[in-house]
This record gives structure tokens, C-alpha cells and sequence, in this order.
């Protein structure tokens, strides 16, 4: 039973030694946290691909029905490793020598313990755990840059966490009153029996606190504010990693309700109200960082399409780990370009931009055109399954907002593609039209800086897994599926 | 085989961007590429043995993500035989019109090696989605081709040109999801989905499930009234970029009818043929009088583009009318329409070739602000003159034995199709007009010192009027390709 869990032990284990061993490193010596993070990440990448392989012998679930030990499981706990493993490298040279170094290792690994938890979950009163380890981290983080912006997001992500976390609190009240139990099974089997209109209520208010968590509408507002005023690297790891565990949470959730509670309309609504709000609110964007946080929360509407078809289509859970997985590298391989460059914050700043980085600009076009679902990248795999299943579900409708959202967002995406592309430089025509810039952008020094190439070949790496995963999805989908409860 | 003949150019383009070669060698690299490519489809023509009804040949299939019944499935027949042939020869055009390009040529050569694969891609796909792969690719090169290398408002153009071919590529694909839920077993297999005929036994579905894919293609073909995107893209794109997107990439869009749309749906193309037919003709009518309206070469030659493929639509749909007129007058009308394919792009590639030349030399296109070329530049004048009257449909062109078979086989099937014939008129009017104005009287305006075409420039467009006059002199071999295969597609949407 133990053994189970040896992948959320590695982290917390890492989580415990970074923030002991930080306080007793040196302020020079701090890369030694780093080492232990990074050890604590692989170790606990091998031991849930291990575990996987072996989980022949161990049942669907584990600790009497409130852990599941299933595909959705294993992918949350393969993503949010690997994905924070990412996020160390590309911040590599944001974080070393900073003075809470050790620290933003140990929430880092907190949070991502919290993720895969919260994934894992199959008992209300274990979702509730694994939402508040997944969130309390996620406020220091944002307040850890300790800038004037970065305070401000951490409070606004503090109270909507908080109002969130009242609202799961009071919806797993209700469910776990109302089934006389907790776990999902119990749920399943009595919730059938309860009035409908209160076991509706309470799956809503459960609903609505795990969207904080995916950064979804309504609790979205944190989102933005949070991306651009916190560093990079924890930018990069907010609008992916709590989202592979609030999703697979979501999916599990649509799955045991009973069959006469209409969530799926619901999460289906919510998933169109993400694509729609995330995608115009992203048209006036100037700040990079701030575009990219509205991007997400039309991204998260993708990724609630594939919940909405959970349980009516065999694809369902398969598309959806593809889906985050190709949406993870993909905005990855976009945060580590800024984090190579931290000095391009507009879209101004990154005017002609090729000519000095021709291989950060090539990975930022693929970035761009992968968020976009251009084939044949991860996400263009993804939105065809989840579309796929969607259809298959019974809710064609979704696939036509989410293919509108698809064309709305290229207005966006490709207004910064166009901007790096060689020929747009600030003194090229139509320079005239731009405001005057006092300090143009280039010519800058080609090379990012020793610092800056960790985060420089993460973003080429990040930019091959974009195209891997494209052509080679299918171990992804069949992975997920032969594991799949 | 077939893999090297699509991913050669690919490989070519990916080595040209990372290999910092001199700007000479990359122009050279280019044209070497797209000829030893044109040379590979020679042979792959003369090898290729009609296949049996609804055959491949050179065909070949592998497992790609089998859990979402995607699979690579490639082969050829007789509709994209030609077309791949078609591809070869325009991209190989393009690549000797460019051996003078000052502006970034590795760039350029890379960018459109890679746009070349896309387009070839798209003619050998056996697969729903290894098609849309190809389809979207193209986009996307185009893209890059309109904000890299066009003049004018291009940046404005080209972001419009993204949006509206990319909302027209996933319209297509939401068509092609519905048609692999309906199919049992799911799969995007094209192939089993012809013999399957997944929504055989639902005319609801099947119709909506046809409207999305023909709205899809229609932007992509485009028809009216979803054709607004082609004049300024063309008007703003670098002669080449406009070469093959008149050329080529416009047949992606009727193509995927033949392909797609007709055999998969074959009960919904009869309920929608009536709509299809409409389509051609108002595109045929629209195209003509709003041509006729034009000051602008280019935007003349757009609209006249949008005529053209109007009477392919009209070919297509004539073939869904199965309660008129017998089976061999449709599979004409099939035939012409796939023809016209053909013919299209090789005269369109000329003109917009032709077209750039007066770009190149005086940054003008309007027709006002020439007069008397014959004169100055009687190679330009003489290939120009040429063209234009392919393009009206003379005999001894391609344009004339396309147009011809489209409009007996349609009009033998219904008396609605000679509504389309005033178009043959309006064509007519308005290309002897713009020659005459362009070519003839005084020397004046822009035209004064006009330089005549340099031989990189005359050499590809003198080569396309010569396929398209070998076309039309000699169809034969080319029909032999088509017909075994536009009969099949005829016996298939209902014999």
C-alpha cells in the first residue's frame, strides 16, 4: 500500500531536504538545493513510469478507495515531474543566487506534489488536500519575486484561492452529507438515491473551486496578473502544472456523478466561456506576459472539452493527457524563449527580433503556430482527439465554438509572429505608425549569456518535444488508454 | 518512391535553412531540387499503370496513431496524378523565375522547397488527417510567403489571407470528425471510408456533416461568396507566391471534392449538388463582371481565377445530378472539371508570372498606368498576349478542351448549366481589353523604357503556355489518366 506512493514521496521528500538543507547553505552554495530538487524530480519521474509498469499487482485504487492508481494518475504524476524539471532548467539562470532559491524549490515541489494528488484523488476529503497543497504553494511562489506587481498578484491569487477553497470546502460538505460517505465509489453508488437539486449544488460548488485551480472562467482573474508579474519560471510552472491536476480531477468528477445531474452542459458552458473571454481579452494585449496568461485561459477551454466528453467516449481521458501534454511543452518552449530574454517584454520590444536570435525566433513562430494547433504539432494531435470526442459525446456545438476560438486566437498568436519575423524591424515601413522608441531593441549581443542558455536550449529542446509529440502522439494515447481504469 | 518525391523538397529546405550558404548557391540549390523532383513524377508518370476501380497505385500504408484511427496511407490515381504533375512543373517555374531574387533567397528557397512538399503532400494523402496535415502546412507557407516577400499592404493581407483560409482548413476539419464518428469502425482512412459510405443512412447528417467540409473547401477553392480573400492576397503577394497560390493551391480545394467530398459522401453530394452547381455559377457570372470592373492586372486576373474555378464546381456538381442526363455525359463533365484543374494552373501560373514583371519593374500593377508594351518589350507582349487568349479558352489550349468538356457534360445533364456560358463571353471581353490596353497603341506611362523579360523570366512562363498548349493539342494521355478515374468517381456518387 506504501509502495503505492513512492512518486508523491520522492517530492515531499525533496520538498522537506531543500527547505532544511536551504536554511543551512550558504547564500553561494545554494545550487546544492537545486541538486536535491532535481534528484527528488527524476526520482520521482522513474519511480511513477516504474510504477506503472509494474501495476499489475496493485488494484485501481489504494488506501480503501480514496487514491486511484490508474492512467490519469500516472500521466498527472509523469507531466507535473517532467514539467517541473522544465521549469528548473529554463530558470535556471533567474533563480541561481537568489536569496529564497532553496525555497522556490521547496514550494515548487510542494505544489507539484499537491497536482498530482489532487489528479489522484478518488475521495472528496483527499481532493480537498490535494487542492490546498496545490494552491498555498502557488501564493508564496507568486509573492516570493518580492516586486510591487508580483505582491499585488500574490494577494489577488490569494483571495480568489481562498474563496475557491471556501467553495470546494462547502460542496464536499454537502456530497459527502448527502452520499454518507466520501469516497468516489460511495458516490457513485448513493448519490442516485439523493434529491437532485442539492447533490447538484454541491457538485457545481466542487466544480467551480477546482476551476481557481485550472485558471478557468470564473476564477480566472488571477491568472494574468499572476503571469505577468511574477518571474518567469514560476510563470511557466502556474499555467501548467495545477492545471494537469485540476483537469484530471474535473474529468474524474464528471465521471462519478449521476447520470441525472447535467454537469457536462455545464463544464461544456464553462469550457466555452474559458475560450471565448480568454481568447478576446488576449486581442489588446502588449505585454508578452500578460498575452500569454490570457492565452491560457482560452487554452483551459480546450482542456475542458475532453472533461465534458468524459465517460461518453473512449478517447476522452486519452485526448485530454495528450492535450496537456502538447499544451505544456508548447507553452514552455514559449516561456523559456522569455526567460532567455528577459529584456523583450512588448510586443515592441521583440520588433525584428529574428535577425539577433534566429533559433529563439524560430522556436517562438513554432510556439506560437503549436498553440495555435497547426499540424503537425502536439496540440494540433490534441484538439483533432479531443475534438473527436467531443463530437462522439454529443456536443458537436462545443467543437464549433472551440473551432471559432481556434481561428479568433491566430489573431493574436500571429500579431507577435509577425512582429519577430527579420523584416519587421522598428525602422522598416510603417515604422512611422509606431509610437517613437527612444531605445530600440537591437541590435543586442546574439549570445543570451552563460546564464541564459539553460533557458535558451530548454526553449529548443521544449520546441522538439512540440514536434515529437506531434508525430509520435499515439504513445500518449495508447499509454493512457491500456492503464486507463 | 512516393515519399521521395514529397519529402525530398522538405529535407532540401530543412538543410538550406541550417546550412548558411551563399545566396547564388541557394537560388541554384533550389531550381537543382525542384527539377531532380519534376524528373522523379516523369518517372513516377511513365511507371504509373491505371489501377483497378477505386485502386492506388504506388501505394503504401503504415500504422501512425491507430488509438484515433489515424493512419499514413499514401497512393495515386488519375485525379492526382496530374495535379502532383501540375505541382512539380509550377514549383520548379517559380524556382528559375527566382534565380534573380535580391531579397533573402536561401530564406526564400527554403520557404517554398517546404511549401512545395505541403502541396504534394496533399495530392498523395489517402488519410483524412495526413491530408489536412499537408493542407494546413500549405497555409501556413503561404503565410510566411505574403509577410516575408509581398509589397503593398502585405502584412494586412497576409494575416487576412491566415485567418480566412485557416477558418476554412478547421471547418474542414470539424466535416472530417463528423464523418469519422459516423464511420464503424472509426477512421479517417479514406479508402475504407469509400467502401464503408459511413452516413449512407442518415441524409441529415450526412448533409451537415458535406456542408462543413464544402464550406471548407469553397474558402479554399474559393467560390463565391467565399472568394474576398484571393484578390488581396494575390494583389500583395511576390509573383511566385501568387504563381502557386493561383496554381496550386486553389486545386487543393477542388480536389478535396474529388477526393473527399464525392466519394466519401455520395449521398449528400446528390442532395447538395443542386447547391454545388448554383455555387459554380454565380462564381463563373460574379467572377466575370467584377474582372470586368478592375483597374488592377492582378486583381483582373483574381477574379478571372474565381470564373475558372467556377466551372469546375459546375463539372462537380453536373456529376451529382443523377436523375438527369445519362452516367457518360457527367463523367464529361467530370473529366473537364478535373481538367480545367490542370489547365488553370498552367495558364494562372503564366499570368501571375507575367504580372509580376511589371511589379518587378515599375512597383505598379494598374492597368492605367501602361500603354503600348508591344513595343518596348515584345517578348513580355508576345507571352502576355498568349496567355490571355489561353485563358479565354481558344482552341489549341488546355483552357478550351477543359471548358468544352465541362460545359456539354453539364449542360447535357442540365439546361441550368448555359448559364454559366456568358462567362466564356465576359472572360473573353474583359482579357482582349486588358491586352489591348496593356500592349497596344503609343508608348505611354509606366511603360515608356519598360526592360522586356530577362530569360529567367521568360523561360518559365513560355514553358507553362507550352504545357498548356501540348495540352491542348494533344490531351490524350492526360485524359487517359483522368477518365478511368473520373468514371469510377462517377459510378460511386451513383451510376
Amino acid at each position: 500500500m506504501y509502495a503505492d506512493l513512492v512518486p508523491e514521496a520522492c517530492l515531499l521528500g525533496g520538498a522537506v531536504a531543500c527547505l532544511l538543507g536551504g536554511s543551512f547553505l550558504p547564500r553561494t552554495r545554494q545550487w546544492v538545493a537545486r541538486v536535491v530538487a532535481v534528484a527528488a524530480l527524476l526520482g520521482s519521474l522513474v519511480s511513477a513510469v516504474v510504477t506503472a509498469v509494474v501495476a499489475g499487482a496493485a488494484g485501481p485504487t489504494t488506501f480503501d478507495g480514496s487514491y486511484a492508481l490508474d492512467g490519469g494518475t500516472t500521466a498527472a504524476r509523469v507531466l507535473a515531474a517532467a514539467i517541473t524539471l522544465v521549469v528548473v532548467a529554463l530558470g535556471t539562470a533567474e533563480l541561481a543566487g537568489d536569496r529564497r532559491e532553496s525555497e522556490t524549490y521547496c514550494l515548487l515541489l510542494l505544489a507539484a506534489l499537491g497536482v498530482v494528488v489532487l489528479a489522484g484523488a478518488s475521495d472528496l476529503l483527499v481532493l480537498v488536500v490535494g487542492f490546498l497543497l496545490a494552491s498555498i504553494p502557488v501564493y508564496g511562489l507568486v509573492g516570493l519575486g518580492r516586486t510591487r506587481p508580483g505582491t499585488e498578484a500574490a494577494v489577488r491569487t490569494y483571495l480568489l484561492g481562498a474563496l475557491a477553497g471556501i467553495l470546494l470546502m462547502l460542496g464536499v460538505t454537502l456530497l459527502t452529507a448527502l452520499a454518507g460517505g466520501s469516497t468516489y465509489r460511495e458516490l457513485a453508488e448513493r448519490l442516485p438515491g439523493a434529491p437532485l437539486a442539492a447533490v447538484g449544488v454541491g457538485v457545481l460548488l466542487v466544480l467551480v473551486g477546482l476551476l481557481f485551480e485550472a485558471g478557468a472562467v470564473p476564477l480566472h482573474p488571477w491568472v494574468p496578473d499572476a503571469v505577468q508579474g511574477t518571474r518567469t519560471a514560476v510563470a511557466a510552472f502556474l499555467t501548467t502544472v495545477p492545471k494537469v491536476g485540476a483537469l484530471l480531477a474535473l474529468s474524474r468528477l464528471v465521471e462519478t456523478v449521476p447520470a441525472a445531474v447535467p454537469v457536462r452542459p455545464v463544464v461544456g458552458g464553462l469550457a466555452a466561456a474559458s475560450l471565448v473571454l480568454g481568447t478576446f481579452a488576449a486581442f489588446g494585449q502588449h505585454d508578452l506576459r500578460r498575452l500569454l496568461g490570457w492565452s491560457t485561459v482560452s487554452q483551459v477551454g480546450f482542456l475542458l472539452v475532453p472533461v465534458a466528453a468524459a465517460g461518453r467516449s473512449p478517447l476522452a481521458v486519452g485526448s485530454l493527457v495528450l492535450y496537456l501534454a502538447g499544451y505544456a511543452v508548447t507553452t514552455l518552449a514559449l516561456f523559456a524563449v522569455l526567460a532567455a530574454l528577459p529584456q523583450q517584454r512588448t510586443l515592441t520590444d521583440v520588433r525584428g527580433s529574428a535577425r539577433a536570435h534566429p533559433w529563439l525566433t524560430a522556436v517562438v513562430l513554432l510556439g506560437l503556430l503549436g498553440t495555435a494547433g497547426t499540424p503537425p504539432t502536439a496540440v494540433f494531435l490534441g484538439k483533432l482527439t479531443t475534438f473527436t470526442a467531443a463530437w462522439e459525446a454529443g456536443l458537436a456545438w462545443l467543437v464549433v465554438v472551440a473551432v471559432a476560438a481556434t481561428v479568433a486566437s491566430l489573431f493574436y498568436l500571429l500579431r507577435w509572429g509577425a512582429a519577430v519575423l527579420p523584416w519587421s524591424a522598428p525602422s522598416g515601413p510603417g515604422a512611422a505608425a509606431e509610437p517613437a522608441d527612444p531605445e530600440p531593441a537591437d541590435p543586442e549581443p546574439a549570445d543570451p549569456g552563460p546564464a541564459g542558455r539553460w533557458a535558451a536550449s530548454t526553449a529548443v529542446l521544449c520546441a522538439a518535444g512540440v514536434l515529437v509529440l506531434g508525430v509520435g502522439g499515439d504513445v500518449v494515447l495508447s499509454g493512457t488508454a491500456a492503464l486507463v481504469r | 518512391m512516393l515519399e521521395l518525391v514529397v519529402l525530398g523538397p522538405v529535407v532540401a529546405a530543412a538543410l538550406l535553412a541550417v546550412v548558411p550558404v551563399t545566396d547564388r548557391a541557394a537560388r541554384w540549390v533550389w531550381l537543382a531540387v525542384t527539377l531532380a523532383d519534376l524528373a522523379l513524377l516523369a518517372a513516377l508518370a511513365l511507371a504509373y499503370r491505371t489501377p483497378p476501380a477505386g485502386g492506388l497505385a504506388f501505394e503504401r500504408q503504415a500504422t501512425w496513431i491507430p488509438s484515433a484511427g489515424v493512419g499514413y496511407h499514401v497512393g495515386v490515381d488519375g485525379l492526382s496524378l496530374p495535379l502532383l504533375l501540375l505541382t512539380g512543373v509550377v514549383f520548379a517555374a517559380c524556382a528559375v523565375h527566382a534565380l534573380r531574387e535580391q531579397r533573402r533567397p536561401r530564406a526564400q528557397a527554403a520557404l517554398f522547397l517546404f511549401l512545395q512538399t505541403a502541396c504534394l503532400g496533399v495530392f498523395v494523402a489517402q488519410d483524412l488527417v495526413l491530408f489536412f496535415v499537408f493542407f494546413d502546412l500549405t497555409i501556413v507557407g503561404m503565410w510566411f510567403s505574403i509577410a516575408g516577400w509581398g509589397h503593398g499592404d502585405h502584412r494586412r493581407s497576409a494575416l487576412q489571407f491566415f485567418l480566412y483560409t485557416f477558418l476554412g482548413s478547421l471547418v474542414l476539419l470539424a466535416g472530417f470528425i463528423g464523418v469519422y464518428v459516423a464511420a464503424d469502425p472509426h477512421t479517417f482512412d479514406i479508402p475504407t471510408l469509400v467502401a464503408a459510405d459511413p452516413l449512407g443512412d442518415h441524409p441529415v447528417g450526412g448533409a451537415v456533416v458535406l456542408g462543413l467540409v464544402l464550406l471548407g473547401l469553397a474558402i479554399k477553392t474559393p467560390l463565391v461568396p467565399v472568394h474576398t480573400w484571393l484578390p488581396p492576397a494575390h494583389t500583395d503577394a511576390p509573383a511566385i507566391g501568387s504563381a502557386v497560390l493561383a496554381a496550386v493551391m486553389l486545386k487543393l480545394g477542388t480536389y478535396g471534392f474529388v477526393r473527399v467530398a464525392m466519394p466519401v459522401l455520395p449521398d449528400a453530394w446528390r442532395a447538395w449538388a443542386w447547391v454545388v452547381v448554383a455555387l459554380g455559377v454565380v462564381s463563373v457570372l460574379y467572377g466575370g463582371l467584377v474582372a470586368l470592373a478592375q483597374t488592377d492586372v492582378k486583381r483582373l486576373v483574381a477574379y478571372t481565377s474565381v470564373t475558372h474555378m467556377g466551372y469546375v464546381a459546375v463539372g462537380l456538381g453536373a456529376a451529382g445530378l443523377i436523375d438527369r442526363g445519362d452516367p457518360v455525359l457527367r463523367q464529361v463533365a467530370t473529366t473537364g472539371a478535373v481538367t480545367q484543374m490542370v489547365s488553370h494552373g498552367l495558364l494562372a501560373g503564366a499570368m501571375f508570372l507575367l504580372a509580376g514583371a511589371l511589379h518587378d519593374r515599375r512597383g505598379s500593377y494598374a492597368l492605367a498606368d501602361y500603354g503600348g508594351l508591344a513595343r518596348p518589350a515584345p517578348r513580355f507582349a508576345a507571352l502576355f498576349g498568349v496567355a490571355a487568349f489561353g485563358s479565354l479558352g481558344l482552341p489549341g489550349f488546355s483552357g478550351f478542351v477543359a471548358e468544352f468538356q465541362v460545359l456539354s457534360g453539364s449542360i447535357g445533364t442540365t439546361a441550368w448549366a448555359a448559364a454559366a456560358v456568358p462567362g466564356i463571353l465576359l472572360t473573353a471581353v474583359l482579357l482582349v481589353r486588358a491586352t489591348g490596353s496593356l500592349l497596344t497603341g503609343p508608348t505611354r506611362g509606366r511603360a515608356v523604357g519598360f526592360t522586356d523579360l530577362r530569360p529567367h523570366e521568360a523561360v518559365p512562363v513560355a514553358g507553362l503556355l507550352a504545357l498548356s498548349v501540348l495540352v491542348g493539342v494533344l490531351p490524350g494521355p492526360l485524359l487517359a489518366w483522368v477518365t478511368p478515374a473520373t468514371e469510377s468517381l462517377v459510378a460511386l456518387v451513383g451510376g
